[in-house]
């Protein structure tokens, strides 16, 4: 049984529909994030978890516990706010030892929690530092560790680097990753950054207009997105109308109009695709090659990225360019090729 | 030349503001029952008749009770209120605002006549209480004028993490709300204390035969040898006045911090 149970779950705020019909299942100390633009129902779904919301109707379900009813203050979530909203009043120790204050723990035992958790997320000797006198990175850790020593079922993290500085964001990328292994609890994390979620997540669920697109590991949804607006979210892509000829076997041919007639493995199909349907075939910048034969075409701007360079290249019967990323192609007559193992089908809309 | 003039027009301004109300203290000490120059020697004897002075001490005490009750009831009601207005978007906060503010505007002798009016309309006596309750309409608006700016300041993630954090409304309120307005609150205490307690047009209308001190002090006005003792009196009302309007100020500035967002 799943961790994290989100059953047709609905909410919408006056008129607007925020989330629209989500399930979900998370299992037990899962790296999970929630992946989309803003406005796309992502933050509301995870206050709905933690209970700063109600869903209009379907359930939420935590260890089996249906949690609907269940005040904020008794669920067995925690969350690390995007504002962090560190008590200004009090100084890191008590920030951390707030929500202690029920288990009564003994001056010394409460001490030395609290002092575990600093050396966890690397805070040690600021306990007695005042809230307004902490940096961007260091309030981020208070949060994170007010929320991880009440051991939580859940941790709930919304967009919990968009405030540090880039440089800041992916030293704590990688120190979220490490603080997650070694606590094991299961996180939930909010964010609109796809190199965020990609990089940090055992599986990513995808938003778009208060629904769930896609669930998938970050390699699937790189590598084999299920729709055109998956595709298009993560990562640069390049799209050709084509439409199915026939399948046969482990493979389908398309007539790919400028790219001429294609043969894919059956992997590379969105599920649902039927013969004669009009479809996208779709293909990452990376894994177009510069050839001496193929398909003709003229650079129109070239980026020198350092280990590569991202290219815009026009060919003829295509009004838009295809983006390309690699290494320098050789001078002379440039000529494109589309390996059929990078290219997959997805439906038009 | 030009900042010159403006400088002299600035201390013109300013003597023009406090030489009145620095002649209250002087005469305060002279040594004679005329309010005129030359003064005629250094006198304590105003201050001390002021201490033997039972009908003033009841007064004062009638005031500091209207007052005390006055400020703790309407920064109540300015807290509920502020909460309300800053924390929720609910329909109608303009126009509740304006209805509340109302009172500044009109004039206090209008107040208290038409609260004179419906006391004894409805059949009830003159007394202190009706004095509190018509200061409350003037302390009111003083106190959520006050609380509101305090409130804008105020993450509400921070409720919202105390929450989470397992505390529910009542202990949210003590460990956070309460302790981050603390200064708010005490600004509006001293501010609406204050409010009522130099209030003289409003509290003249209801008090009925229990006289507050600016009553009381209105009423010694007829009587020549005493206005020395009013000067004292008078002093000593502006001299503390002044220490609380200053110490409501430091505390409400007190730890306004920037909001705690991000880096």
């Amino acid at each position: 049984m799943s961790y994290l149970a989100i059953t047709n779950v609905r909410k919408s705020f006056g008129g607007t529909l925020a989330v629209d019909n989500v399930s979900l299942q998370v299992p037990r100390g899962e790296f999970f994030a929630l992946l989309g633009p803003s406005g796309c129902g992502k933050t509301t779904l995870l206050r709905m978890i933690a209970g700063f919301e109600t869903p209009d109707s379907g359930t939420i379900a935590i260890d089996g516990e249906v949690m609907n009813a269940v005040p904020p203050h008794l669920r067995p979530t925690n969350m690390v706010f995007q504002s962090y909203a560190i008590f200004p009043h009090l100084n890191v120790f008590d920030n951390i030892a707030y929500g202690l204050r029920k288990l009564k723990l003994p001056k010394d035992a409460l001490r030395a929690k609290v002092e575990a958790m600093l050396a966890t997320v690397r805070l040690e000797g600021l306990g007695g530092r005042a809230a307004d006198q902490l940096s961007g990175g260091q309030r981020q850790r208070v949060a994170l560790a007010r929320a991880l020593v009440r051991e939580p079922k859940i941790l709930l993290l919304d967009e919990p680097l968009g405030a540090l500085d880039k440089r800041l964001r992916e030293a704590m990328q990688l120190e979220l990753r490490a603080i997650q292994r070694k606590v094991g609890i299961t996180f939930m994390l909010v964010t609109h950054d796809q190199e965020e979620a990609l990089s940090l997540s055992d599986r990513v669920a995808v938003m778009e207009g208060g629904r769930i697109l896609q669930v998938a590991s970050p390699r699937t949804l790189y590598e084999r997105p299920e729709s055109r607006a998956v595709a298009d979210f993560i990562g640069e892509i390049n799209f050709f109308h084509a439409t199915v000829k026939s399948m046969a076997g482990e493979t389908a041919t398309v007539n790919a109009g400028v790219l001429g007639i294609i043969t894919l493995p059956f992997a590379n199909l969105a599920p649902g695709i039927k013969p004669d349907d009009h479809i996208l075939l779709a293909i990452r910048p990376e894994h177009v090659r510069f050839s001496s034969q193929g398909v003709a075409g003229e650079i129109v701007t070239s980026t020198f990225l350092g280990e590569r360079s991202h290219f815009h290249i026009r060919i003829p019967g295509r009004g838009e360019t295809v983006a390309v990323s690699g290494a320098a192609p050789p001078t002379g007559a440039l000529h494109l090729v589309f390996p059929p193992e990078n290219l997959f089908a997805l439906p038009v809309t | 030349m030009k900042s010159r003039s403006l400088s002299a027009y600035a201390f013109a301004y300013l003597a023009f503001l406090y030489v009145p109300v620095l002649v209250l203290p002087v005469f305060s000490f002279n040594d004679s029952q005329f309010i005129a120059f030359p003064l005629s020697g250094f006198t304590t004897r105003w201050y001390a008749g002021l201490a033997a002075d039972t009908a003033m001490l009841h007064a004062l005490g009638n005031s500091l009770k209207v007052g005390l009750i006055t400020s703790l009831l309407s920064t109540l009601l300015g807290l509920t209120a502020a909460k309300a207005v800053t924390h929720y978007r609910l329909r109608g906060t303009g126009p509740a605002l304006a209805f509340i503010s109302l009172p500044l505007f009109i004039p206090d002798i209008v107040l208290g006549i038409s609260l004179l009016l419906l006391l004894g309309a409805v059949g009830l006596p003159l007394s202190l209480a009706a004095v509190v309750m018509g200061h409350l309409l003037v302390c009111v608006p003083f106190a959520l004028t006050v609380l509101i700016a305090r409130f804008e300041g105020f993450d509400k993630n921070l409720e919202e993490a105390s929450a989470d954090l397992g505390e529910n409304g009542w202990m949210t309120f003590w460990r956070v709300t309460f302790p981050l307005m603390l200064p708010g609150i005490t600004a509006s205490l001293l501010l609406t204390f204050i409010t009522s307690f130099d209030e003289f047009l409003v509290a003249y209308f209801l008090s009925g035969t229990e006289a507050t001190l600016p009553i009381y002090i209105w009423g010694q006005l007829r009587f020549p040898e005493r206005l020395p003792m009013v000067l004292a009196l008078g002093a000593i009302i502006l001299t503390v006045s002044v220490a609380l309007v200053v110490l409501a100020e430091y505390v409400r500035n007190l730890g306004v911090k920037k909001p705690m967002v991000g880096a």
